[in-house]
């Protein structure tokens, strides 16, 4: 058939393409604006430059609140994906057993962000929390607002709290695909439990994983909520994570030039991070096929 | 290699199963001896996966003993029985080369590397992989996948058996053919027990000495390919083997007489009969003879099949097939003679043994 040419395609997405611009380019433009220019109210601005760009990469907050980050996403993602393949090929794959269980741990995926902080919140206080009045009762001076590896201690497992899941969802998902003859014919060939792992599992849980690793990453990068619900970020800094920087920069401070700036290097440093990902990815696909 | 012996296995595979239709195994009683070649024969669904399973250990029967030499294994892992299995479904690790998936069950039993490269050598030479050794198991074809999978279940050296299951179902004719020479070929060489399953009567007929039939959760025959073409002990083994099937038909037995419709045709012996049953009497379309003498029939149709002609024809209101060879003429207005010798007598889809026979005489 002949492809016939129709001017008529741009009107049917037009409104795809209003809604983007509207919902995306405008507001990154309007950062854009922002990141070059200065302005003292009054809705008048004079032109930066790179000012801000430059103030915000040579300023120690940055940097620290970028490490700082890097660090939570690391620590996470060390603890989510290993106990989330652990807890996946420890789930049955058979019975009445298999709805409870993704029942389970579906469970803290539908709770709202803010609602896991307070929980937690709530939780780790010394004075009426379970588990903050609990452990100083055994005599551990536990304190996460007060101490620093104590605070971090507490963001860490409330995400792990809320995240694992997802990651064993991804894994299970991943290892029920697997036909029962794999594990049969490994059993003839005398295979060990390592070896089915390494050999038949692990293969099959290869792609879930990467993308469980991606959303991990990408959204223990961005985390706001629950940090800023439970500790506000503090004690002092210690759990000022790039997000709760730029927010405070922009709302508390109201510096809109550098907050905007900042905004920029945040998204590129997730859209390289990203592409980082995809790449090894599509790589590991290709080496597949 | 062992003489295994099946004592009275029965599976289910809902622990809640009661009733004999519940059982995928109903009855199993069944000595394989060893070094023997045995093809293991039935349609889809008749239980022979889970048979396999049973005697390889991956699947614990609800009833019943399995003995390898005598010595009671039913409790033992797979490993412990040592028995090769290649499945239906083809199993390749595609994290490992061509090579390493056949050094994988030698690796794993800890045996010297150089005896591994030798054993492997072999078999890549056997399935004509040896171009693709070093090459990552990935992306491979279906015939090359199933190769690779029946590699793997022949490299071992002394294992007790080797249970095929269906493993040459995707592979093109002629490979098939070459393959299952090899595997007759290894068969006379290393005497390993082996039960190759299939579904396909001439590969069961060419692959193996004895041929078991199975039909519904039970093995209706054990015999030799032409035990089962000839006395074929269940009407499904009469159905099964050959092409067409032998012919069944509803008939009254007295003494040496047996009467179908309103013709009487006398028996070479008189079957023994017991009690009450659904009578049918037998004959395999190769010993039906078209004439002038006989008994009338209708001829419907003449299918011509190259070196012989099957006759599609009524008979006393029951549909009768004849083979004929090629040459053989259709008189018009046929009668049909039957070879009386090749008359087979079923009741209850049973065949009856002669009362001379019968008695031990
Ligand atoms: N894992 C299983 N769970 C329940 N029923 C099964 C299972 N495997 C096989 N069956 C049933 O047992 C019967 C025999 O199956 P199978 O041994 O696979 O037959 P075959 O290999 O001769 O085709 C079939 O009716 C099948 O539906
Ligand atoms: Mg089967």
């Amino acid at each position: 058939m002949e492809k016939t040419w129709n001017n008529k395609a741009w009107f049917l997405v037009l409104p795809v393409l209003v809604l983007v611009a509207f919902s995306a380019v405008i507001p990154l433009m309007t950062v854009v604006n922002y990141s070059v220019q200065d302005t003292f109210g009054n809705n008048q601005f004079f032109w930066a430059g790179t000012d801000w760009f430059v103030e915000i990469l040579t300023s120690p907050r940055f940097w620290d609140a970028l490490w700082r980050n890097l660090v939570f996403s690391a620590v996470i993602l060390a603890i989510e994906v290993p106990l989330g393949i652990l807890i996946a090929l420890n789930m049955p794959k058979h019975g009445p057993g298999v709805p409870v269980c993704l029942v389970l741990m579906a469970l803290p995926l539908l709770i709202p962000w803010n609602v896991v902080g307070t929980i937690w919140q709530v939780f780790g206080r010394v004075d009426i929390g379970l588990l903050g009045y609990f452990l100083n009762s055994l005599g551990i001076s536990y304190n996460y607002t007060q101490n620093t590896a104590h605070a971090w201690a507490t963001v860490i497992v409330m995400d792990v709290w809320h995240w694992t899941s997802l990651v064993v969802l991804l894994c299970y998902a991943g290892l029920v695909s697997i036909p029962d003859a794999y594990y049969q014919a490994a059993r003839i060939d005398g295979a060990s439990r390592w070896s089915v792992f390494r050999h038949i599992q692990l293969p099959k849980m290869k792609r879930v994983l990467l993308i469980a690793v991606l959303l991990r990453f990408m959204d223990s990068f961005m985390i706001y909520t629950e940090p800023f619900v439970v500790t506000g970020g503090g004690p002092g800094n210690s759990t000022t994570f790039l997000s709760i920087d730029l927010v405070k920069m922009a709302i508390g401070q109201f510096d809109l030039g550098p907050a905007a700036a900042m905004s920029i290097i945040y998204f590129l440093i997730i859209l390289l991070m990203s592409w980082v990902f995809y790449t090894v990815m599509t790589q590991s696909d290709a080496e597949q096929s | 290699m062992a003489r295994i012996s099946l004592e009275h296995i029965r599976h289910a595979y809902s622990p809640r199963a009661k009733a004999a239709g519940d059982y995928a195994l109903k009855e199993v009683h069944h000595e394989w001896e060893d070094g023997g070649a045995y093809a293991l024969l039935g349609p889809s669904g008749c239980g022979k996966t889970t048979l396999l399973n049973i005697i390889s250990g991956l699947l614990q029967p609800s009833d019943g003993r399995i003995l390898f030499d005598g010595k009671d294994v039913t409790q033992l892992s797979t490993e412990e029985r040592n028995i090769a299995q290649v499945f239906q479904f083809p199993v390749v690790y595609d994290t490992m080369t061509v090579f390493d998936n056949l050094a994988f069950p030698l690796r794993n039993r800890k045996v010297p590397e150089a005896e591994v490269e030798k054993r492997v050598n072999e078999i890549l030479e056997m399935t004509d992989l040896a171009g693709m050794a070093k090459r990552r198991a990935q992306r491979l074809t279906a015939d090359q996948k199933q190769k690779i999978s029946l590699g793997r279940g022949l490299v071992r050296a002394n294992v007790n058996a080797i249970l095929f299951d269906e493993p040459l179902t995707v592979i093109d004719p002629h490979m098939k053919w070459v393959l299952r020479s090899q595997l007759k070929r290894l068969h006379r060489q290393s005497r390993f027990t082996m039960v190759y399953v299939t579904h396909d009567q001439t590969e069961a007929l060419t692959f193996a000495d004895k041929v078991v039939v199975m039909h519904d959760g039970q093995i209706v025959q054990i015999g030799t390919p032409a035990e089962l073409f000839e006395r074929p002990s269940h009407t499904f083994v009469g159905y099964f083997i050959g092409s067409p099937g032998m012919n069944f038909m509803p008939a009254s037995v007295d003494g040496a007489m047996a009467r179908v419709g309103d013709q009487t045709i006398a028996l070479a012996n008189a079957p023994a009969l017991k009690g009450e049953g659904r009578i049918e009497l037998g004959i395999r379309p190769e010993f039906i003879k078209l004439g002038r003498d006989g008994m009338p029939v209708t001829v419907n149709k003449v299918e011509d099949i190259g070196r012989q002609k099957i006759v599609r024809a009524t008979f006393c209101g029951q549909p009768l097939s004849i083979v004929l060879a090629e040459d053989d003429d259709i008189p018009t207005d046929a009668k049909v003679s039957f070879d009386q010798h090749a008359i087979g007598i079923f009741s209850d889809s049973w065949r009856v043994e002669n009362q001379s026979s019968g008695q031990g005489g």
